[in-house]
């Protein structure tokens, strides 16, 4: 490792223009004639539309345009999609219900969006949109998850009829049902998890500009997958055709899966641009965001695990309702189908399991991925009822999952993934020393004589990343495939650009991606640039989510690097006159192995460019793409301990410590990796603790703002003790595993065991508010 | 319309505004400092922290024509020589900033926090003198290294254990 190569800890190469007030974000962006845009959104839960009156608004001042859906319905937009088809267990294919961009007939939630305005200011437009006057016949309201189903439900889709969307099998029934029979003992839970709002701390924005000489459309977006926009804003939505579209996602402030989607508002500004001759802006305020940013998790969940009298596990059965709100969002069917139900063997060998998915709608924002996306809903789910059956079978909830943890590799679940490495019993052991497992026995003693209750909670969590194999996901009902791409540019002076489909925003690619090329090629890292986030720039990628970019993202570059390193090695042999196989590159310098003959990184790239000298038959230049497609998940896991006191006063929780132990693998950078964990963390236990979403039986959403909602906040939360142990993943080049979404995956049901630990009541609903816990503990009395 | 008089980070500047534009959008939308950040309508976020004279507000808060008069300091006005301010160096160097968009505001208040405790910082004053900024990327563990690096590297040192 050199000192800013694979391993080092870097500082990030992007910080200066943030630190500086110099990033460039949408809402940063502004174009001559640029026009600002505010939309006009139902304030009913569920409606009919009965009419729009726009002609007020119209002669409002600054106004530039006042347009509806028929409008854009003329004009051939076309609805927005779930790009991800699953097939409920009778065959049927999942039940979409329409989803106009501006809605013309009906509103199914509050924010659903019915009318642009745009006008010289944000003031002016929104001022306009006040002046619209839309006539609703209100409908009845369903919002509840464990109620979408119910008989006499109000319906939102006529397409599906009792708001199923699909009731979707995974696993052996008959063999899960056969392992059950023979049971020891069966632990039985309900759990809930609770629907959280994503608040990336920017919001959403888009800036829409049309050049009528060209025909020619650009769109700057938050986006985490500028290329995926492109692609289903040409292919789906008739926007333009993809030579006409260029989309950029600039420094974008914060995603965890928000800004994967593909949402109404850009498509309509790029639209309304072209309509109305101006660059239309639009950005969203935070009520905005709550409304109508899609939203995470909102699973209630029945599960079942049974043990035979050694207390290994027999079999495991859950049934899940999901909510998937009033539309299906882009990647919304495939969160509580593969990307949930395919991690409930977690990091135990069960030998059968049987899960069944029914996902509904109700009137709500859409749900879809929010960091984690499925995996922390199946850790939930598995390591809650784990921690429960240790208390039923009075034994401890580590040796409990130590009795049954996997450790032989390749490891065949019952449920698709095929686990390629791990060591289970490696992180549990460092979580449970760093955490002194062994004394808090002591600690709880300790406390109670202060007359508080202290309590410790495990979570020994899988999830899958690296997604994904394209074949793989295209058989699993995947509308795209989910390789990466990657084109390593060396200039003729030798200095760099890796030109990426993976987006950053704050993932610190800038860095991490450039530290590839430093380790190849021993060049500074300051002569090497990283280019994301535009269409005309980079040509194709599937952008950042599901903790990709290192293990695809990189390993494309990877393969970008071993392409350059062959041709610079060809033209070294050929100047240097030795045989190619005894060319080595190291320290930016190109040598002839045991001589001391060699040239300088930069002469060779250069050669490659003047071309006066090249081997016979060879093509100038010094650049090389690839597109990588991985063979397999990869498969992070590890340890989350979380140790809390409770005050029984006040039912205030503290968090004493948190200790994370995990195995990403191979890692490049481990101060971007650890700000990783310290992020994922915070969000997991803003979900146990604090974030809660609450809709009201009409469907209004009370939390609404940064004044209702809890985010976490520096005050709430402990500093983290966090590890890593590494077991390489034996799938891509660089053998990494990804570790963006693992704090969120692992921390939450660590943190409930703990706090149901400590209040000796294991009915305890996340966010455990002190409300919450506090009447858990009376209840317990 | 209100005329607004303001000299930010070292330059005199006249302007007009709607009455009821914030100091934010006057900074964002006629100044072109857009390293003034808006994350909510609520005052709640922090990312639009600036200094009106010489103390942290949140410029969201407060109407441009109310600002009339004073001197502002943003982000980009920290660190006047060219020269980088010791906290953007140790939220660099502590890798307290991810996506970047809560860190303008972040060191805002920041700066203004060692200033009011010369005495130094410990870390659960830290915690709680953040509690009007929010970060969703970096679960503040890093935040509270770098000021507490920076309160310790500005001089003033830690409050040591009584």
């Amino acid at each position: 490792m050199g000192v800013e190569g694979i391993g080092a800890r870097v500082l990030r190469k992007e910080d200066r223009r943030f630190i500086t007030g110099k990033g460039r974000y949408t809402d940063d962006m502004s174009v001559p004639g640029m026009k600002h845009a505010a939309f006009v959104r139902s304030p009913h839960a569920h409606a009919k539309i009965t009419g729009i009156d726009v002609e007020t608004a119209k002669k409002m001042p600054g106004v530039i345009g006042v347009l509806t859906g028929a409008e854009l319905k003329a004009d051939g937009i076309g609805n927005l999609i779930c790009g991800w088809m699953i097939h409920s267990k009778d065959g049927t294919p999942m039940k979409m219900g329409a989803w106009s961009p501006l809605a013309t007939d009906a509103v199914r939630y509050v924010g659903d969006a019915v009318v642009i305005v745009i006008a010289d200011t944000k003031g002016q437009a929104r001022d306009a949109a006040e002046a619209v006057d839309v006539s609703y016949e209100e409908l009845p309201v369903v919002v509840k998850t464990a109620e979408a189903l119910n008989e006499g439900a109000p319906q939102l889709h006529s397409e599906a009829p009792g708001n199923l969307i699909f009731d979707w099998d995974i696993g052996d029934e008959k063999a899960t049902n056969d392992a059950f029979a023979g049971a020891a003992h069966v632990t039985k839970m309900d759990i809930v998890n609770g629907r959280l709002v994503p608040n990336a701390i920017e919001p959403r924005a888009t800036l829409g500009v049309y050049d009528a000489g060209e025909d020619h459309y650009t769109c700057w977006t938050t986006s985490q997958n500028p290329h995926v926009a492109r692609l289903v804003l040409s292919a789906f939505y008739n926007v333009a055709p993809e030579n006409k579209l260029r989309v950029i996602a600039p420094d974008v402030g914060g995603g965890f899966g928000s800004k994967i989607f593909i949402y109404p508002e850009e498509l309509i500004c790029l639209w309304a641009s072209k309509k109305t001759g101006v660059p239309v802006k639009w950005v969203a305020d935070r009520t905005e965001s709550f409304l109508a940013d899609a939203h995470g998790r909102d699973h209630v969940t029945h599960a079942e695990l049974a043990f035979d009298q050694d207390n290994k596990i027999l079999g495991l059965k859950v049934q899940t309702i999901a909510n998937l709100g009033a539309y299906m969002s882009l990647f919304s069917s495939s969160v509580p189908t593969y990307l949930y139900a395919t991690l409930l063997s977690g990091q135990y060998d069960i030998p059968a399991i049987h899960a069944n998915v029914k996902a509904v709608y109700t009137n709500t924002a859409p749900v879809d991925a929010y960091r984690g996306a499925g995996r922390p809903e199946a850790s939930f789910v598995l390591e809650r009822i784990m921690e429960t059956a240790a208390r039923e079978l009075k034994v401890s909830p580590a040796e409990l999952r130590r009795k049954n943890f996997i450790r032989t590799f390749p490891h065949q679940t019952p449920v698709i993934m095929n686990y390629d490495a791990g060591d289970f019993d490696a992180t549990l052991d460092a979580g449970l020393k760093a955490a002194d497992y062994e004394g808090f026995e002591k600690r709880r003693e300790e406390a109670a004589k202060r007359g508080k209750l202290r309590g410790i909670g495990l979570s020994c969590y899988i999830e899958a990343c690296g997604i994904a194999p394209s074949a793989a996901v295209g058989s699993l009902g995947a509308g795209v495939g989910l390789w990466e791409s990657a084109e390593v540019r060396v200039n003729a002076i030798g200095t760099i650009e890796i030109l990426t489909g993976s987006h950053s925003h704050g993932q610190g690619h800038e860095t991490t991606f450039a530290q590839l090329a430093t380790e190849r090629f021993g060049v500074p890292i300051e002569s090497v640039s990283i280019v994301h986030g535009d269409t005309d720039k980079v040509q194709m990628g599937m952008g950042t989510y599901g903790s990709r970019s290192g293990a695809v993202g990189m390993s494309a570059v990877v393969k970008a690097l071993d392409k350059v390193e062959a041709k610079a090695k060809k033209i070294a042999a050929h100047l240097l006159e030795a045989d190619e196989a005894d060319i080595e590159i190291k320290d930016g310098d190109v040598r002839v192995a045991g001589t001391d003959k060699s040239l300088p990184w930069f002469q060779v790239a250069l050669a490659a460019y003047t071309a006066h000298n090249l081997p016979s038959g060879m093509e100038p230049g010094l650049k090389e793409g690839a597109f990588y497609d991985p063979s397999n998940f990869t498969f992070p896991g590890g340890c989350h301990i979380c140790e809390v006191e409770v005050d029984p006063e006040t039912g205030v929780t503290e968090i004493i410590q948190f200790v994370a132990a995990d195995d990403f693998g191979k890692i490049i950078n481990p101060m971007i990796v650890e700000g990783q964990v310290h992020g994922g963390l915070a969000q997991g236990i803003g979900q146990a603790l604090l974030e809660g979403t609450h809709y009201d039986d009409t469907g209004q959403l009370l939390t609404a703002s940064f004044m209702d909602y809890t985010m976490p906040r520096a005050q709430n939360l402990p500093s983290f003790n966090i590890m890593t142990t590494e077991t390489p993943c034996p799938s891509n080049p660089l053998g990494i595993k990804g570790c963006g979404e693992a704090g969120a995956i692992g921390s939450p049901p660590a943190v409930i065991n703990a706090i149901t630990d400590a209040i000796r009541n294991n009915n305890l609903t996340m966010p455990a508010t002190p409300q919450t816990v506090w009447n858990a503990i009376q209840a317990a009395k | 319309m209100a005329k607004v008089e303001l000299f930010v980070n070292g330059r005199a500047v006249t302007g007009e505004a709607e009455d009821r534009t914030l100091l934010v959008h006057f900074l964002r939308e006629n100044l072109g400092l857009t390293g003034t950040h808006v994350g909510c309508d609520t005052s709640q976020c922090g990312a639009c922290v600036v200094h009106v004279d010489g103390r942290a507000v949140k410029s969201c808060t407060m109407l441009a024509a109310q600002a009339s008069g004073s001197t502002i300091t943003t982000i980009e006005g920290l660190s006047a020589s060219g020269e980088l301010h010791p906290l953007q160096v140790a939220f660099r160097e502590n890798h307290a900033l991810q996506c970047g968009f809560c860190t303008p505001g972040m060191i805002m208040t920041s700066v203004d926090m060692i200033r009011r405790h010369p005495n130094g910082l410990d870390e659960a004053t830290v915690r709680d003198q953040l509690e009007g900024n929010i970060c969703r990327c970096t679960g503040y563990h890093n935040i509270v290294k770098a000021v507490l690096d920076a309160s310790d590297k500005m001089g003033k040192g830690a409050v040591k254990a009584a």
